[in-house]
């Protein structure tokens, strides 16, 4: 077969909504950019335990602790089931590492803002997961079958995530004058960082045309925006608590919420390492994969001498 | 299974497969990297099985596992292709009969 009956084959594949798998035939493009993409959403997985493991010892009960332990333990199942998917397309674990380490990997933008009170432990699970799961239920259907697997195990177990965090902001919506503050004030340093999790806009999205055809995207950035936007506002609702957005209103004839302007300057100085937490964030993560080397270390020589130890005494034998 | 790039310090890469109840199969679940095999099971206890998704889990390292070639797989399952005989729906048989 010539490259051109392999893509020919793909191409058929993809029409006929069959996945790809690891070892077939896969244009080097579509390779690069599911490699990109899902070593990207594994990287966010992990940055993502730093703003709340900054909670954990602060939690104000054994309950919330527990429930945030049990989080946080998630988001590195999730980055770990990503980079083994990741990995199926021949990008080594320490590679993706040292991408991540030395800033040339990108992560969510979501994860370089700051965590300063309580209330944005239910304000991230509210909101911050409940648009990751927008974008991740979006990608169960995507066409590379590891990515789309790894994705459905973790959508199971996010739908705790966000509850847990709606849950956080509801009991506190119903306490003291200075909680009801405290939520409103996280929802509003939230919001707009949550929506621009979804990406640049349509017609700012040159990857967009590309991955829908692929079928890696199932949904532009602006369609999952608009969604997560919709179902967000009856939650705000309920929990008495205002979306800080004066231009957010219902319109019949869309059948959707209209909203203002994001800020796309914010979002890109973010994007390109300017955001409050960036350096912070590297830094730990940085940090805690150097300290770990002692650990590898010795497992490895731990590893080598039962190895030898078991040559000896099959020899001694 | 894909080639590891070799680096001598990563730790080895096996795959895990899961028995989610007494009674059924293993399935695969997915891979993670360990030392040893040990290390293996019980990384596989923290990654993937965490909400009791497992009652027993195996694991290959995964330079062990040999697997048919996707691009022969035409041919390689051709002879199943034109034998629909093997099927019960390919006999027709009276509406009347039953127990069959």
């Amino acid at each position: 077969m010539t490259v051109r009956d392999f893509q020919q084959a793909f191409d058929e594949k993809i029409d006929r909504e069959i996945a790809i798998e690891p070892r077939d035939w896969m244009p080097d493009n579509y390779r690069k950019t599911l490699i990109r993409q899902i070593s990207q959403h594994a990287h966010s997985e992990i940055v993502g335990m730093l703003p709340e493991g900054n909670w954990i010892t602060r939690a104000p009960s054994l309950r919330r602790k527990a429930v945030l332990l049990a989080k946080v333990q998630d988001e590195a199942g999730h980055g770990l089931y990503l980079y083994s998917a990741a990995e199926t397309l021949g990008i080594t674990r320490d590679e993706m590492y040292e991408q991540l380490h030395t800033g040339k990997a990108k992560y969510s933008s979501i994860f370089n803002y700051p965590t300063t009170s309580w209330a944005d432990m239910g304000a991230i699970g509210w909101l911050v997961d409940g648009a990751a799961i927008m974008n991740q239920v979006a990608l169960c259907r995507t066409s590379y079958g590891p990515y789309a697997r790894a994705m459905v195990r973790i959508c199971k177990e996010e739908s705790f995530h966000q509850r847990q965090g709606y849950e956080i902001l509801l009991q506190m919506s119903k306490g003291t004058e200075i909680q009801r503050k405290m939520v409103q004030d996280s929802i509003n340093r939230w919001w707009w960082p949550s929506l621009m999790m979804f990406g640049p806009s349509d017609d700012n999205s040159p990857n967009t045309e590309q991955s829908m055809r692929w079928r890696v995207k199932r949904f532009t950035n602006d369609e999952l925006r608009q969604r997560f936007v919709d179902v967000t506002v009856e939650q705000c609702n309920i929990l008495g608590m205002k979306l800080p957005d004066p231009d957010l209103k219902w319109n019949e004839e869309r059948g959707h919420y209209d909203f203002g302007e994001i800020n796309w300057e914010e979002f890109w100085n973010v994007v390109n390492g300017n955001g409050p937490c960036n350096k912070e964030r590297l830094e730990a993560r940085t940090k805690a994969w150097e300290n770990g080397q002692w650990v590898r270390d010795a497992a490895l020589a731990y590893s080598e001498k039962r190895k030898q130890r078991a040559k000896s005494d099959t020899k001694a034998a | 299974m894909p080639e590891q790039n070799s680096n001598k310090n990563e730790w080895p890469l096996w795959e895990v497969f899961i028995r989610s109840k007494a009674g059924l199969d293993h399935k695969h679940a997915g891979s993670l990297h360990a030392i040893d095999a040990q290390m293996a099971i019980e990384n596989a206890r923290d990654v993937y099985t965490r909400r009791m998704e497992g009652v027993s889990i195996w694991v290959v390292e995964s330079k062990h596992v040999h697997a048919s070639d996707p691009d022969s797989s035409g041919a390689m399952f051709d002879p199943a292709n034109d034998k629909i005989y093997r099927h019960p729906t390919f006999y027709d048989l009276p509406d009347e009969l039953t127990h069959m």
